[in-house]
């Protein structure tokens, strides 16, 4: 390709320089549409969303640019409680689903054979019905006299005062129901593209069956573990239907609070810069996640 | 006698409808390069799969130094294995992968250290400890996959296709560099390959198979010189088979009738069939004198066929000839290129003539498909 510009070069310079120029730009036309489209519908909104922080006044008297601090500092003060509440959910969420998620889809990779897509597939027939729609049948399932402890409390098997609804595991339970799939994704394509005749290198090489999986398919597939701990973690923590279906008002979570105070108190300045921090908090957690796991050096650590 | 290292007694393996392996003996003595030579899905990979312990034989029962390994998992035996596609631990740099084996065996640190150097230096890497596999050329990824398995000193050494990966230069290189090897850490080394030259050059042994079973094992030269079915005659080097029936079988000698008249005879114990078989009667291309036919007859202990010449190629060391011979047979003629009298030509009218000793004869295979040969 490179010699075939070349030799184009002395037979007409100036053709060539129109194609190299044109060459060089394609990438970013390329770019241009999807580039566009996160200016106008993710940064604008930043932008929009910092510069709303930092405004003072009320929905009556108008809302003006004021550098208000203050947004923020109250409102970490604040919502601290469910600051905190909703990284140790979204936390638990996480290694739960990472728990759920990583045998099932290894058993997929290394033993799904030509039945991989089809079970793959099942992990995302859920998302045909609506997120909302599946998280309230869960009301009615978990309900205390619902379909499954109605039943149980009139045998006597399970006392009356029994409930899961609106505690903390009815949550965590629903969030990791709904995240699952952000979870098995991303682990699925990092274990199916491990070689699968390295596991036969490592048992060759006097590894049992257990030590294979710790020092060769472990590693190879922790930047799936990286990649699905993100998936779910940020979003899990920003989640709020499950809280506001499945929990109570212990159970509410920063979310919840964003979502209140955009929609019912109609503070937006509050609302904004709780926002801000949520996302700032996640960006912090995430960079200090990767230092820790997503180095090339830890998958080096892990496997000797 | 040496020890006999591997021993497979009856092996078959069946993969659901297909037998892939099909009854299979085989005595590989300590200390020998031993090839497996076939076509692909002719079973020998599998073979070589089991005796490494990743499949598990339907039936028979396979021995590592007298003791019976078939139920065995890999990492239980004694054996250690070239994959084809290397299987490097892309994780791990060329120490890490070379010390992975004296790891898992719990070997002491520093004896680990002084094994892998020193395999690194027989493999000649010596410098590369902190490179990561994807940072190395094909043939050094090679040289790294062979000491992560040597450094272990298995018993048997299981080489599956290792040089299929690499160019044809430096597949010559390494041929030589595996004998090298091989000679000077003295291990039984099985190996896998469908190039019959490969095979040649480096075995002291091997075994052609075909549809799951072994059709030949001997030395090379052995199998070369005398082959015994018609598949080892077209895949282990070119033949011109004639087809004929055995007329007569006396005084050490038996006579040929091939279709189109030519008479053929050649040492009886090369045709231990019944009179009235029939068979293929072969010669090696480079067996065969050609010249221009002036109708003199070949001396005593020839045979000989006469023919019109169709194509002659110029190859630099050699020229290979089709001759179209009695009954339309093509039969490839190749002479050295020594100089000394002028090449026929194309529509020449020339007579072949070879040994009687170099002719053998099998019986004719059915379904046999073989590529030709360049």
């Amino acid at each position: 390709m490179a010699t075939g510009t070349e030799e184009r070069v002395s037979a007409a310079p100036a053709r060539r320089g129109a194609y190299a120029r044109h060459r060089r730009t394609v990438p970013y036309w390329l770019t241009a549409p999807a580039g566009l489209y996160l200016l106008v519908f993710l940064v604008l909104p930043m932008v929009i969303l910092v510069y709303t922080s930092l405004q003072s006044g009320g929905l009556f008297g108008g809302l003006r640019f004021s550098w208000a601090w203050e947004n923020y500092t109250d409102g970490i003060l604040q919502y601290k409680t469910q600051f905190l509440r909703s990284i140790v959910i979204s936390g638990i969420v996480t290694v739960a689903c990472l728990l759920l998620a990583y045998p099932m889809t290894y058993w997929i990779a290394f033993y799904g054979q030509r039945w991989k897509s089809s079970i793959l597939l099942l992990i995302l027939v859920p998302f045909f019905v609506s997120f909302v729609i599946r998280t309230v049948q869960w009301r009615f399932m978990l309900g205390d006299n619902g379909l499954i402890f109605g039943p149980l409390k009139s045998l006597g098997l399970l006392p009356q005062g029994f409930r899961v609804l609106a505690t903390p595991f009815a949550v965590v339970a629903g969030i990791t129901y709904n995240y699952l799939p952000f979870t098995a994704l991303p682990l699925y394509v990092a274990l199916e593209r491990i070689d699968k005749s390295l596991v036969e290198a490592a048992k060759d090489l006097y590894a049992s069956k257990w030590q294979a999986f710790r020092r060769v398919v472990w590693p190879l597939s922790l930047p799936g573990v990286f990649a699905a701990f993100l998936l779910t973690f940020v979003p899990a923590t920003g989640d709020y239907v499950n809280a506001a279906v499945l929990g109570g008002p212990g159970t509410r979570m920063i979310g919840n609070i964003i979502q209140e105070t955009f929609l019912h108190s109609v503070n937006y300045p509050l609302a904004a810069a709780l926002s801000v921090v949520l996302m700032v908090a996640m960006l912090i957690l995430a960079s200090i996640y990767a230092r820790v796991l997503g180095t090339e050096d830890e998958t080096l650590t892990a496997a000797i | 006698m040496p020890e006999v290292d591997v021993r497979l007694d009856r092996v078959t393996k069946d993969f659901g409808e297909t037998v892939a392996v099909d009854d299979v003996s085989l005595d590989i003595p300590e200390g020998e390069f031993f090839s497996l030579l076939g076509p692909s899905g002719c079973g020998k990979t599998t073979t070589l799969r089991m005796i490494g312990g990743f499949e598990e034989p339907t039936r028979g029962t396979i021995y590592l130094k007298g003791r019976d390994v078939t139920d065995l998992p890999p990492y239980k035996r004694d054996v250690n294995t070239v994959f084809q596609s290397y299987a490097l631990f892309p994780h791990l740099n060329v120490y890490e992968n070379i010390a992975f084996g004296l790891r898992r065996r719990k070997v002491p640190k520093d004896e680990i250290d002084q094994r892998v150097k020193e395999v690194m230096k027989l493999v000649d890497l010596v410098g590369f400890e902190k490179r990561r596999p994807s940072q190395m050329s094909g043939g050094q990824q090679q040289r790294v996959a062979l000491a992560r398995a040597l450094v272990n000193r298995p018993k048997v050494l299981l080489l599956d296709e290792p040089l299929g990966a690499l160019d044809l230069k430096l597949r010559k290189q390494m041929q030589l560099e595996l004998k090298r090897i091989q000679s000077e850490v003295g291990i039984t080394f099985i190996y896998v390959t469908h190039d019959q030259e490969e095979a040649m050059t480096m075995s002291d042994r091997l075994a052609v198979m075909r549809a799951g079973k072994i059709e030949q094992i001997g030395p090379p030269e052995e199998v070369y010189e005398n082959p015994q079915t018609e598949f080892v005659a077209s895949f282990l080097g070119a033949s011109n088979l004639l087809e004929g029936e055995l007329k007569e079988s006396a005084n050490g000698v038996a006579t040929v009738l091939a279709i189109g008249g030519t008479v053929v005879h050649l040492p009886a114990e090369r045709a231990p069939f019944r009179v009235g078989t029939r068979v293929k009667v072969g010669v090696r291309p480079e067996k065969v004198h050609i010249a221009v036919d002036d109708g003199t007859e070949p001396p005593p202990g020839f045979n000989s066929v006469t023919g019109i010449l169709r194509m002659s190629t110029y190859i630099g060391v050699s020229h290979q000839y089709k001759v179209e011979g009695p009954g339309g047979h093509t039969l490839t003629v190749w002479v050295q290129n020594l100089g000394d009298t002028p090449p026929p030509h194309p529509g020449d009218r020339v007579r072949l003539a070879w040994r009687w000793e170099h002719t053998f004869a099998v019986l004719p295979q059915e379904g046999l498909v073989l590529e030709e040969e360049e």
